[in-house]
């Protein structure tokens, strides 16, 4: 079942600036997939108009039904509840604990005590991170900090996950670590979209690959692997 | 279950808004100052504005044109007058005052008029026949005394002519002035208060984009803002209420309640004061949500 259908998606910035060409992409229910390409290449622009931050100049982009690029401003909160969004420099809130980083979220759809408390434990046991519900940001190591950020995507139980550079900031051992998690909620039967430059990582976790150049989408592997030749 | 729901987040926003209040205090401080300032200023402005307006209706309830009817017209002539005046403009309502009646008050005031009055007969009587007349708009009253007088067996007219005049009207030029004063202090601050609040807000930006990227709604991001913006209303009247309650009945004790004359009667104190104070509170409140909810409105996609 294709849960993400993007058709003919341009998007022109209002500086007159051509980030994405004519983008075609179907995302399959549960598929984990990986978006590499240079910098500049539309990748950030492309995950943009996924959580609707920006929106396409021309083109559709369904999400599980619902037309992304026509929802409206106010709006936007009801599709964010149902996407994790993951940040290469975390986002967190650096005077809330862990626990509360991860807790706020659900606090503010309105879940009751219980509820926020049995959904954030759980989401912090599955990141590996349930000793630590009491430390700062500012106490944890980078991957650390990171898993918070995913436990926060995943607290609502969303239908799809986005990280945007997860692993930019993080060393090769810690960015393994972090691509596991992701494959764990993965085979919970979440979307995962990442967007990355770490060629070790695409090679090892072998997932589907999408390749953007200059704004057009220019190779889609299944099983795919960084092809050494391509440049990026 | 939506309702619980709501209640919920409300509860939370509000414990959040007071908990912002006092963790970015220093910040607050800026904005709370801010409100007090107005607020004191607007309660003096007030307090002025509204002694002035209750000046100026004392005077007019006492202003009388005394109307004295010559000594010849008779009983016949005084209904004719009397006609003639409630045909003007500007008449409030007319009474007869004759000249036994004044007689008659005029011996109480003092042993010498008695004595002098008592030895008149009923015709000796030297005092004209009155009518008081009271005006509507105590503004137009030297135009109003002039058509009286213009009306036959009129002997003359009396009122307190050239000083209530220009009383008068310093007086409504006074309030007029406070009251735009009034006004613009308040227009002013509010957008003082946004400015303020937007650089407090400014720090929190991170937060902000943060909730919104978690689907956050609009209006739940606003709420902690706006509601913490009613507790700086509220904690930045205080200093305002406390000045406005002493300090005006510390004033109304030391004058004992009338300036310069006695026509000039300061308002009681109580329940004055208190009102006052509802008002000051329900300013700053207002002040502060809407500056919150202006300065909030910057960083969130409408």
């Amino acid at each position: 079942m294709e849960f993400i259908k993007i058709t003919d998606v341009e998007k022109v910035y209002p500086t007159g600036v051509t980030a994405l060409y004519g983008i075609n992409l179907r995302i399959k229910k549960g598929d984990f997939v990986f978006i590499i390409g240079a910098s500049g290449s539309g990748k950030s622009t492309l995950m943009k108009m996924l959580y609707r931050e920006e929106k396409p100049t021309q083109g559709e982009i369904v999400i599980g039904g619902v037309r992304v690029d026509k929802l409206k401003n106010r709006k936007i909160y009801k599709l964010r509840r149902k996407i994790g969004i993951v940040f290469q420099d975390f986002k967190l809130l650096p005077k809330l604990t862990v626990y509360e980083n991860v807790a706020f979220v659900l606090e503010m759809y309105g879940y009751d005590k219980s509820e926020v408390r049995a959904k954030t434990i759980k989401a912090l046991d599955l990141v590996g991170l349930k000793e630590k519900v009491k430390s700062y940001p500012d106490q944890l190591s980078g991957g650390e900090q990171q898993r918070v950020a995913i436990a926060r995507a995943i607290v609502n139980a969303p239908k799809l996950v986005i990280c945007d550079e997860p692993t930019g900031n993080l060393d090769p051992d810690t960015s393994l670590e972090i691509m596991k998690v992701l494959e764990v909620i993965n085979n919970l039967g979440t979307t995962v979209i990442v967007v990355t430059h770490d060629r070790d990582i695409v090679n090892k976790m072998k997932k589907r690959v999408i390749l953007l150049d200059k704004g057009r989408l220019k190779k889609d592997f299944e099983k795919g692997t960084y092809d050494k030749n391509e440049k990026h | 279950m939506i309702r619980m729901r709501n209640i919920r987040i409300l509860l939370k926003n509000i414990r959040d808004g007071l908990k912002n209040v006092v963790r970015n205090f220093s910040l607050s401080l800026a904005s709370i100052s801010c409100i007090t300032v107005t607020l004191l200023i607007v309660s003096v402005a007030l307090i002025g504005s509204l002694n002035v307006e209750n000046f100026t209706k004392i005077i007019k309830d006492d202003f009388t044109i005394v109307t004295y009817i010559k000594t010849d017209v008779d009983k016949d002539g005084e209904a004719k007058i009397k006609s003639s005046i409630q045909s003007l403009d500007n008449i409030e309502s007319i009474t007869f005052d004759s000249k036994h009646e004044i007689a008659k008050r005029m011996k109480k005031e003092s042993e010498i008029f008695n004595e002098i009055i008592s030895s008149w007969s009923e015709e000796e009587n030297p005092l004209y026949d009155t009518y008081l007349v009271k005006v509507v708009d105590s503004s137009k009253i030297s135009q109003t005394a002039n058509n009286i007088k213009k009306i036959e067996g009129i002997q003359m007219v009396k009122y307190g002519e050239g000083m209530i005049d220009s009383l008068i009207s310093i007086f409504n030029i006074l309030e007029k002035i406070l009251i735009v004063i009034v006004i613009s202090l308040i227009v002013v601050t509010a957008f003082l208060i946004v400015n303020t609040i937007k650089i407090t807000i400014f720090s929190r930006q991170e937060e902000i984009e943060i909730k919104r990227l978690v689907g956050a709604s609009n209006f739940s991001i606003k709420q902690p803002f706006v509601i913490e913006g009613l507790f700086i209303g509220i904690i930045g009247s205080i200093i305002p209420v406390v000045a406005t309650i002493y300090g005006y009945s510390f004033l109304y004790e030391k004058t004992g309640g009338v300036i310069f004359s006695q026509f000039i009667r300061l308002i009681k104190p109580y329940p004055f004061t208190f009102i006052l104070s509802g008002l000051l509170i329900g300013i700053g409140i207002i002040v502060g949500m809407f500056g919150s909810s202006r300065a909030v409105r910057k960083y969130l996609k409408i």
